[in-house]
């Protein structure tokens, strides 16, 4: 062994976390430390390769080589096994960039993930970080608007809608105070990407935010990151710390005379605060309630002001699309969804994942080549894609291609890409009372349909399950969905539907009403 | 009690929107937002008492009374759901003869269940006081409170 310091990273994201990463970068120093081994250990991004986590991985001079799933107790057969020269053994995973799951994705916003010290400017600026900001700084406001919508590139928070006319609208509208606000309220289930974003690519968050400062003429930016994410929030705002003290924040970006100073702010447990206008609200200190549009957000926003309210990955691309060219991004995707999206592969999936794919790539592709079918090894019966507001798509319908519009004419959702995994033992009249039940409890109270409805939703749906007028109930069940999905003030009551009325139209036997044909298959 | 409320309030000065921040403060601080502050933040932001309490009572997070010496949360979300976490949640329920959204009488435990921790790639996951874990059953779940003394 040479005396040379060898690199081993060691995921920090919360799910390598959450099942061990700390105990495993705790046994390497120790183990390395008594066998007299000069180790560098990096506290990387996940590579969002989960079921592999906690991955460790070694440099070496033929590239990093992988090992995963890393028990603490694994460290000493580990090092045994020469893995600082990268040495066999059966948790050896190869170069990490040759693994299938990943040398088959097309990362964009991801391409730093899991490669990087997620706080370190250094590394950040050595894998084309601020390479965006500082060809923005040479453009005007106008210019950068117009490369943003250019490139095609639509709210990556779920509602699609194109970044550059919003920001066009906040450009051109005059004020004192205008204000970039990102959404990082993440609160979809299957959804993990903002997660990952701020806890493993901060600065990609700070330089694409900062962007849209210079773009609209805004100084003073928020983010509002749900209080489930405390890692995500000290991370988050240790790099704002960081940045700020090296001119990338603060009275003057990189010395150009723009101000832009950006805060955290913690969220306290409310779904509906991923809505952006009960957002607005929560950041004003008041009770996260949806208000009534119009007026637009990017008119009269926070505290009045124009405000561009956008998600994570939505700032997060524009870094790229500013140092790539539009172009670029905009000859990734199919029809009007253009660049990529991160997929988010969770629950009963065998390779639970992040998959950053152009948009075209199908739920099948997605399911099985990446995912490699069940955790549990049944049969695959339903798919929810697009959050807890998503629809459940049975096999029959796993061909269309993954693209807002195909997916909005089957009725469906992309949403923030979150996929979420259910085998055949799910009960899918069950998962439809729960999405009403979630609705009943998340509900900001404002309109009646999404208040009221979802309360009664639960009821009808219990009456279905036992029974009770069930031909009738079914009646009334779609009669209220209705009312929900056209009277709701926001998305919350306006989608719960979808998933209640996908899984009542594919799987009815499990509402005990007569089967259809393509409910379940492998 | 009182004093230590009014120094988390000089801590934050005016700030925009400060309600929040100070609610996490204060809550950081003594576990929970004891009533007696209500009037001292209201007062400090000139707001009413009920837009305060409005917003207290509003989020999930806050809680207006201590909750037990420690926190276990379960995940019941979706993609939880789908690996067996009504079962955990149940099985959590009887192993610490604790229901859902309550402290047990001793004051040991406080189990609540969260829609999603944002570990839904390895489900099913839950949060025991401040720290996370995933991949659990119930095996795993009696391991982890064995060693935490419940």
């Amino acid at each position: 062994m040479s005396a040379a310091v060898t690199k081993i990273f060691v995921p920090r994201d919360s799910a390598a976390l959450a099942v061990g990463a700390d105990d495993v970068a705790a046994a390497l120093q120790r183990e390395a430390a008594q066998r007299g081994l000069a180790i560098e250990l990096v506290r990387n991004g996940s590579r969002g390769l989960f079921w592999l986590e906690p991955l460790v991985e070694v440099a070496t001079p033929a590239g990093r080589i992988a090992y995963g799933p890393v028990a603490p107790e694994d460290v000493p057969a580990l090092l045994d096994a020469g893995l600082l020269a990268g040495g066999a053994h059966a948790l050896r995973q190869g170069a990490t960039d040759d693994i299938p799951y990943l040398a088959r994705q097309e990362r964009l916003t991801f391409a730093r993930m899991g490669i990087t010290d997620p706080l370190s400017l250094a590394d950040y600026e050595a894998h084309q970080g601020w390479a965006g900001l500082r060809r923005a700084l040479a453009l005007d406001g106008a210019a950068i608007v117009q490369e943003v919508t250019q490139s095609g590139l639509r709210g990556r928070g779920g509602a699609a809608f194109p970044a550059g006319i919003k920001w066009r609208t906040v450009q051109q509208t005059a004020a004192e105070q205008k204000y970039i606000v990102c959404n990082a309220d993440e609160g979809d289930s299957g959804t993990y990407s903002d997660r990952m974003t701020l806890e493993g690519d901060p600065f990609m968050l700070i330089e694409g935010m900062a962007i849209a400062a210079l773009a609209v003429g805004a100084t003073r930016g928020y983010i509002y990151i749900r209080s489930e994410y405390p890692h995500a929030i000290a991370t988050m705002q240790e790099a704002i710390r960081r940045a700020s003290a090296a001119g990338f924040l603060g009275a003057s970006i990189c010395g150009s005379g723009h101000a832009f100073e950006l805060e955290v702010r913690k969220g306290a447990g409310s779904y509906v605060c991923g809505e952006e206008t009960a957002m607005l609200e929560s950041i004003e200190g008041k009770r996260g309630v949806v208000r009534a549009k119009p007026p637009l957000p990017a008119i009269e926003g926070l505290f009045g002001q124009p405000t561009v309210i956008n998600n994570v990955i939505t700032f997060a691309t524009a870094p790229l699309i500013l140092a790539r060219g539009a172009q670029f991004y905009r000859d990734y995707g199919m029809g009007r969804s253009h660049g990529t999206l991160p997929f988010q592969l969770a629950g009963n999936i065998k390779h639970g994942g992040l998959v950053e794919k152009a948009f075209g790539l199908t739920l099948r592709e997605l399911l099985i080549d990446f995912g490699g079918g069940s955790a549990s090894g049944r049969p695959i019966k339903a798919v929810q894609v697009g959050g807890p507001l998503g629809a459940y798509i049975p096999a029959s319908q796993w061909d269309v291609p993954l693209d807002y519009e195909a997916y909005a004419a089957m009725g469906a959702v992309l949403g923030h890409g979150g996929i979420v995994v259910h085998d055949d033992t799910a009960d899918m009249a069950q998962l439809a009372r729960y999405a009403m039940e979630f609705c009943a409890i998340e509900s900001c109270g404002k309109c009646t349909p999404c208040r009221i409805g979802s309360t009664r939703g639960v009821e009808v749906i219990d009456r279905i399950k036992a029974d009770q007028q069930r031909e009738q109930q079914v009646v009334l069940l779609r009669d209220l969905c209705d009312t929900m999905l056209h009277g709701s003030l926001c998305a919350m009551g306006g989608m719960t539907p979808y998933p209640v009325l996908s899984a009542l139209n594919h799987y009815p036997q499990d509402f005990g009403l007569a089967a259809v044909q393509e409910a379940s298959a492998s | 009690m009182d004093d230590l409320i009014r120094e988390l309030l000089a801590a934050h000065p005016a700030q925009d929107g400060a309600l929040l921040p100070i609610l996490h403060a204060v809550q950081e601080r003594l576990g929970h937002v004891p009533p007696a502050a209500v009037p001292l933040i209201a007062e400090h932001l000139n707001l009413s008492r009920a837009e305060v309490h409005g917003v207290l009572s509003y989020y999930h997070f806050f809680r207006s009374t201590p909750p037990g010496r420690q926190v276990l949360q379960v995940c019941r979300a979706e993609a939880c759901q789908s690996r067996g976490a009504e079962a955990l949640l149940a099985h959590a329920e009887q192993r610490l003869s604790c229901a859902s959204h309550s402290t047990r009488a001793d004051g040991a435990v406080t189990l609540e269940p969260v829609y999603c921790l944002g570990l839904c790639a390895l489900s099913p996951a839950l949060q025991l006081n401040d720290r996370l874990h995933a991949r659990m059953t119930p095996a795993k779940l009696d391991a982890l409170l064995a060693k935490e003394g419940l």
